[in-house]
């Protein structure tokens, strides 16, 4: 199956390059592309640049474009019109970094056009506290007893990006429901966005809980990963 | 007698170089409210323009007009691309294969050009960019029964007084939309550009009668 691709527009073909290393780093898979500065390397947008991207980025599951802003948004959406299926591509209205990073794990994670492009709209609501805490609140199936692990972090930069993205990609598809907890918040292990927020870093201790069929599984990864330093 | 091909490539090639002209006092309106790119990022899209003129010949006055388009387009790097090149673009469709062109045609050209550049730009009159010269030179055109370099006449006078308006007017959209209260008092760039092109084009029409 093929994943949906990313490609960020932007003026500036430096930043538009940052964004990319940033989100690529948490998904391995995934085609992100960068779309920046004019085509003399200049300060501005170049649509033929979008197109080339947009077309590369496609893998068959199609492509959610972010962009920065003014021109870059009129640019990106000129390339999707003039796509063969525009519905193979979607623009978002979201932060560029965290949207591009939400966006690229949860393409990362098999998620659709659709599902991609949502989480890139809805990634600074995904990250702050409230409603990381109300996800919760849903997640525990109540009569359960969960599987408890303590577990301190002995790689360097603790649960950041690449490190927080290995382990929802570790977690994914098992049927486990597992919280983390560190400094009197809990994240939801399969959203990299509320790990990332918890900031635990290297040192720290994390606490993690699972319910649901596979609890106990889910616990032996994630001890294996710390155990590991997350390959760091 | 009615606008032919040759007389709008014509009309479009002295634009150019009204734009390049006015390219240092667009530069320096943008500086004040933007980025300070507008003069630069027209004068390089009309320079391609005229370069893609010298290398094909369309031969209806919408073809000239979409090779306008695509070239700014491509070439501008701003707002200015898209926005304009989407106006040129809706104008080209509009006129369809005509091969000649009376004031019915401009003026619905010159209508089309508008909702090209709110389609693209989604500004309302009163938001203090180019739509604010575009929206009363439609009006001032629409009003206007006589030939086509009247037509235009009027649409440009419209522009013109449209672009001034924009002076006391706190920007809604673009880049001058990040500064606020300090985006009142300046002229827009967009919108003089606007006025700009469309004198020249007033111009040319004249002068062809
Ligand atoms: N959304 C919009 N709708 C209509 N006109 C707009 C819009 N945004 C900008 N403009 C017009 O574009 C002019 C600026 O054009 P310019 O070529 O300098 O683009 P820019 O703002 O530098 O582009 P960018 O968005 O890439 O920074 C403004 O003065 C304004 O008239
Ligand atoms: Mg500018």
């Amino acid at each position: 199956m093929s994943l949906v691709g990313l490609v960020v527009v932007s003026h500036s073909a430096r930043l538009a390059e940052g964004v990319v290393e940033v989100a690529a780093q948490m998904a391995p898979d995934v085609a992100v592309l960068a779309a920046g500065g004019t085509a003399d390397g200049g300060i501005g947008t170049d649509l033929d640049a979008v197109s080339a991207a947009l077309t590369s980025a496609d893998a068959g599951a199609g492509v959610v474009l972010l962009y920065d802003l003014g021109s870059a948004r009129m640019v990106a959406e000129m390339a999707v019109e003039l796509l063969a299926d525009p519905d193979r591509a979607a623009l978002v209205d979201a932060p560029l970094v965290e949207g591009a990073v939400a966006a690229a794990v949860a393409a990362q994670g098999g998620g659709d056009l659709t599902g991609v492009a949502a989480a890139a709209r809805t990634a600074l609501t995904t990250t702050d506290g409230p409603s990381a805490a109300a996800e919760l609140q849903q997640a525990p199936r109540t009569e359960e007893v969960p599987v408890l692990g303590r577990f301190r972090l002995t790689n360097d930069i603790g649960l950041h990006a690449r490190p927080a993205a290995l382990l929802a990609r570790t977690l994914a598809g098992l049927d486990a429901s597992v919280t983390v907890r560190f400094g009197g918040r809990a994240a939801d292990a399969t959203s990299v966005l509320a790990l990332m927020s918890l900031g635990a870093r290297g040192g720290d201790e994390i606490e993690v809980s699972a319910v649901g069929p596979r609890a106990q599984e889910a616990l032996g990864r994630v001890a294996e990963l710390v155990e590991r330093d997350f390959d760091d | 007698m009615g606008c032919t091909a040759a007389d709008v490539a014509a009309a479009v090639r002295a634009a150019a170089e009204v734009v390049a002209e006015h390219r240092d006092e667009l530069v320096e309106l943008d500086r004040a409210i933007g980025d300070g790119d507008h003069g630069e990022n027209l004068r390089r899209g009309f320079n391609a323009v005229v370069s893609a003129l010298d290398t094909s010949t369309p031969d209806t006055p919408g073809a000239v007009l979409k090779l306008v388009a695509k070239t700014l387009i491509s070439t501008v790097g701003g707002a200015a691309g898209p926005l304009y090149g989407t106006a040129f673009l809706r104008a080209a469709t509009a006129l369809g294969d005509a091969a000649e062109l009376g004031p019915a045609e401009v003026t619905t050209a010159i209508e089309a050009a508008l909702g090209g550049v709110v389609a693209r730009g989604k500004a309302a009159v009163g938001d203090k960019t180019m739509v604010d010269a575009l929206d009363p030179a439609v009006r001032a055109a629409t009003a206007t029964s006589g030939s086509v370099a009247e037509v235009l006449a009027a649409a440009a006078a419209g522009a013109q007084a449209g672009a001034a308006s924009t002076v006391p007017l706190v920007a809604r959209k673009g880049r001058a939309s990040y500064l606020g209260e300090r985006s009142a008092d300046h002229l827009d760039p967009g919108a003089r550009s606007t006025a700009l092109l469309l004198a020249s084009f007033a111009r040319s029409a004249g002068a062809g009668q």
